[in-house]
């Protein structure tokens, strides 16, 4: 992200150095530094807090010292793994589906728009304007058990297909996995289809024409041309759908029932009514160095750099 | 528009009978699956906010909105008649404007230590400023709760605040760094040029040509802000409810239709504002 | 703005040098530009024209030299104290302001008064008035040119540097353009440097050309003696077309030089040749070759023509002479008969149109725009 400057090559003996009065420059330091201070104060510390925190033991009443209890990991983990799978598995799928809808919409509106591209960008954006609690509670209304959706969804049989799958139990659309998936694949879906479409619209009409002419087939140019083009947006697009993804647990919660309970609801069940803040707090830094892991071996795999 | 380029790209290809491709329901299903797709994509986007909408305009029977009823005009006649709901509304709207200010300050600063120097720790600190974009907000949530019970921090509106300025800077400083790194550099050498010393310049080249990028930083940090139940839930007390911890203890309790109409107000405001910007941009690059 | 149009304002620079890493770009450049004139920087692409622009901008820092304007060293001054404005290479213009606040923003941070006058005449003499209120990018090309130019002189600069100003637009609003450059220069008297890649561009529009080569200049003179007694093989190259045969010189008697091509003897001015060594390219242009179908006097040499080009105004033939080498020379299409391949002729010159150069240059130095020649101004860069 960071403009290459131009340095000739090693092999070169060292030049005469420029008299450029470099005016060691204070400036970018002061700038900086409010907003890092903040972020130091208020996210690093915290998560220091926060490790710290899952090594001590104790009860809240008798207050908490630091033992270095590792075993409060272990504990955790064996309760609550299926939860913290279970979030990976739905972050996943919910970044997959977001991945098939989301970049034929922002191909169209990228390629296909023409002059109504701004109308569709805003109508993209337009669900965020509505607060998202109030959105996901909609989607309570549109899957209830009388609703055409679920109507539809029994005539096809694709109600048979989801039994099949494990994605519903009964007869019913709502309170099921399915329904939990597809309200994370909802709600993140404008954060995968605005980078995506940020670099497909980057893209040179022409390279694509070139490529039209170069492969016959449509689906080889766009193989070949259109999808390496489009890398970076895949991949910011797919990290700002799974990250927020897997420790969400609104959808889970309103969307369904007590055998989709992801991680985050643990997590903020364990903290604000359990009040057992080392086991909290532990699998709070599981959760995030987790999807650290996650994320570096995936942007490592996918080759990109250029996130911020 | 979508049909204009289409068929001479495909012609230009592929030399098939285009006549017989007409026909053919399948063909024409493969050719148009993208624009097909796109289409249901937009109908699963905006899907709740019609039914947000519709419902608004329902008098249920029970405590719950979800099934409809019969027409009715009464939440929208008496919007801040479900208790405490007006109220959890002005808090997030003081939370929101006061969270964008500090995160637009703050992040445009940032952006423009790093989208106009090279010093030493710019690796890192683009680290820290990617980092929160890449915690769930599960885990900011906890562990600021966790800081502000160690360090005997009252939780509150101060700490919901807080936490807002703390995850919407990240967003800003992306933004606003992207505007400033598309900038021409000549511009500010063609304003030095013109006697414009370095402040002059600032203000009056570089600062006009990043302000959208500003404005839309901040406008990023208000929804964020105004948003956000998971962070603020953490750090609130039954003293700060704000709107959408309003809207969540609600879908415990019983959903006032007035939820509906705040959320059609917030879509039909929004929508206005964006269009209106359009028109008026369009308008002056059309004028003359 | 009056405080320029006096004596002492020549530019003058000083052993100007620029290094990007241990790259030269710039490199020990000394020259002194005269108040009023129109100077072109001439060069090929990457020969360090638009490093010395900014440098006297004070845009880019020298690794060493000083910049004076009169007896002020301005080497260290600020960009926005320097008396000098540009034009930049893509106009640069102030996206946000419309074409007025563009032209007025010099004059605003200057707090000079009258702003409104100076602007209006400053357009007036663009020939923009109508568009004042317009925002750049509802401009031409070549109207966004002009505006840029209006931006720098409205300032009445002491030094005016324009970077290839008429490098974005098409041949004919070029040639247009170099026209209303050099009224425009006239009518306000300000000294000009005007960076360009093109010979013709800078020929017919510069006082004064300095011919620069990896950052250093080659020859400086007025576009006539630069032509007409080139210095070096890269000026007899770059600037129009140069036939360089190798010769030795036999005899240096008084005011002529005497040599020897492959035994036919020449013979040229003393003064036009650069070189004391006895080994020379001797150069002449193809436009002063006379074409004979007998031998006639000195200065002679028999060939046959291998190619024949017709160019409308002129014809173009290569004649090949009996050792092999080929010559061009350019005919004037006046009635004469057009000459076929095969036909053998002799080529003769007067000794005062020959030029001499130190055999240990390269022949071929600045011959890189061959097919250029005949559509000069297409390869902006
Ligand atoms: N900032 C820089 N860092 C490193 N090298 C540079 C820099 N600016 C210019 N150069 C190099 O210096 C040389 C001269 O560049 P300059 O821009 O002055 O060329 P120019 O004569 O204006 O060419 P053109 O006609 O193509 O505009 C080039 O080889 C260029 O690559
Ligand atoms: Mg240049």
């Amino acid at each position: 992200m960071t403009a290459t400057v131009h340095v000739p090559g090693g092999s070169m003996p060292a030049a005469p150095v420029e008299p450029r009065k470099r005016r060691a420059s204070k400036v970018p330091y002061l700038l900086l530094l409010p907003g890092v201070a903040w972020l130091l104060v208020f996210f690093v510390a915290p998560m220091i807090f926060l490790a710290s925190q899952s090594l001590q033991t104790g009860s809240i009443e008798q207050g908490y010292a630091l033992t270095w209890h590792i075993g409060t990991y272990g504990d955790a983990l064996s309760a609550f793994h299926s939860q913290l799978f279970r979030s990976f598995g739905y972050a996943a799928t919910a970044t997959v589906l977001g991945l098939l809808v989301g970049y034929p919409l922002a191909y169209t509106i990228a390629f296909k728009a023409g002059r109504w591209k701004n109308v569709l960008l805003v109508l993209v954006i337009a669900p965020f304007f509505t607060s998202f609690l109030i959105r996901t509670l909609a989607w309570q209304t549109i899957l209830s058990s009388d609703g055409p959706v679920v109507g539809f969804f029994r005539a096809t049989h694709l109600m048979d297909l989801l039994r099949s799958l494990h994605l519903v139990a009964g007869n019913d659309l709502l309170s099921t996995p399915f329904a939990v998936v597809m309200g994370l694949t909802y709600n993140f879906l404008p954060f995968m289809v605005l980078p995506l479409y940020a670099s497909l619209e980057r893209i040179d009409i022409r390279l694509l024409e070139a490529g039209g002419d170069l492969y016959a087939r449509p689906f080889t140019a766009f193989r070949k041309v259109t999808w390496p083009l489009s890398l970076p947006g895949v991949v910011a697009g797919t990290l700002l759908t799974f990250i927020p993804a897997a420790g969400d647990y609104i959808n889970s919660k309103l969307l369904g029932n007590t055998s989709t309970t992801m991680i985050g609801q643990v997590i903020d069940g364990q903290f604000l009514r359990v009040l057992d803040y080392p086991t909290a707090a532990a699998l709070s830094f599981t959760l995030m160095l987790a999807i650290l892991v996650i994320v570096a071996v995936y942007v490592r795999r996918a080759g990109t750099e250029e996130l911020v | 528009m979508a049909t204009a380029t289409e068929p001479t790209r495909v012609t230009g290809t592929r030399p098939a009978s285009p006549a017989r491709r007409r026909r053919n329901p399948w063909t024409w299903l493969r050719e148009h699956v993208v624009a097909i797709v796109a289409v249901l994509a937009f109908v699963y986007l905006l899907l709740p906010n019609v039914v947000v909408i519709i419902f608004s305009f329902n008098k249920p029977n029970g405590r719950f909105n979800y099934t409809w009823s019969h027409f009715s005009t009464d939440a929208w006649t008496n919007v801040c008649g479900a208790p405490g709901m007006c109220e959890s509304l002005a808090l997030s709207l003081r939370i929101g404007v006061l969270a964008t200010i500090g995160a637009t300050v703050l992040g445009t600063l940032m952006a423009f230590a790093l989208g106009r120097h090279r010093f030493r720790g710019r690796p890192q600190t683009n680290l820290l400023i990617f980092m929160p974009m890449a915690t769930p907000e599960v885990v900011m949530g906890s562990s600021l709760l966790t800081l502000f019970l160690n360090l005997k921090i009252p939780l509150g509106t101060t700490a919901i605040l807080i936490a807002h300025v703390m995850f919407c800077v990240s967003f800003v400083v992306v933004t606003v760094k992207a505007r400033i790194a598309g900038l021409d550099p000549r511009l500010e050498q063609a304003a030095a040029d013109l006697y414009a010393n370095e402040f002059q310049a600032f203000w009056r080249v570089t600062f006009p040509l990043v302000a959208p990028g500003i404005a839309a930083g901040a406008l990023l940090a208000f929804s964020l802000s105004f948003d956000d139940y998971i962070i603020t839930n953490f750090n609130a007390t039954t003293s700060s409810v704000t709107f959408p911890m309003y809207v969540w203890g609600a879908a415990q309790r019983g959903t006032p239709v007035q939820i509906n109409v705040i959320g059609t107000l917030m879509f039909l405001l929004a929508l206005a504002a964006v269009v209106t910007g359009q028109l008026v941009s369009s308008r002056r690059a059309g004028r003359a | 703005m009056a405080e320029t149009a006096s004596t002492g304002g020549d530019l003058h620079l000083q052993s100007l040098t620029k290094q990007f890493g241990s790259f030269v770009a710039v490199d020990d450049l000394s020259l002194t530009i005269p108040q009023g004139s129109f100077f072109a920087l001439l060069g090929p692409s990457g020969c360090g024209k638009t490093t010395t622009l900014r440098m006297v901008a004070g845009l880019e820092e020298p690794t060493a030299g000083r910049i004076l304007i009169g007896a002020d060293d301005i080497t260290d001054t600020k960009p926005y104290r320097r008396p000098v404005n540009t034009v930049f290479q893509n106009y640069a213009l102030f996206p946000h302001l419309d074409i007025f606040e563009n032209v007025a923003f010099g004059l605003r941070r200057r707090g000079s008064k009258n702003v409104k006058q100076q602007v209006d005449d400053v357009l007036e003499l663009i020939e923009l008035g109508h568009l004042a209120r317009r925002k750049p990018t509802q401009l031409s090309g070549g109207q966004q040119q002009r505006v840029a130019l209006a931006r720098a002189i409205v300032n009445h600069p002491s030094v005016l540097l324009l970077d290839e100003p008429l490098g974005a637009l098409d041949l004919k609003l070029r040639r247009q353009m170099q026209l209303e450059l050099k009224r425009i220069q006239t009518e306000v008297g300000l000294t000009f440097v005007h960076v360009t890649h093109d010979q013709e561009e800078a020929m017919t529009m510069a006082d004064t050309i300095a011919v620069m080569n990896n950052g250093r200049i080659e020859q400086l003179g007025d576009p006539a003696s630069l032509y007409e007694n080139p210095v070096t093989t890269f000026v007899a190259n770059f600037l129009g077309q140069s036939n360089l045969v190798r010769a030795r010189v036999t005899s240096r008697s008084g005011e002529h030089l005497t040599v020897d091509v492959q035994g036919t003897t020449f013979t040229m001015p003393r003064a036009r040749c650069t070189s004391e060594s006895d080994d020379i390219w001797m150069g002449v242009r193809p436009e002063k070759i006379q074409v004979n179908a007998t031998a006639a006097g000195a200065n002679t040499i028999l060939g046959t023509v291998t190619d024949t080009s017709y160019i409308g105004v002129s014809t173009q033939y290569l004649v090949q002479l009996g050792f092999g080498q080929e010559l061009t020379v350019v005919r004037q299409n006046d009635g004469a008969p057009i000459l076929r391949p095969g036909q053998e002729v002799y080529l003769s010159w007067e000794p005062a149109h020959t030029f001499g150069l130190d055999a240990r240059q390269d022949a071929k130095a600045g011959v890189e725009r061959e097919e250029g020649e005949l559509v000069p101004a297409g390869d902006a860069s």
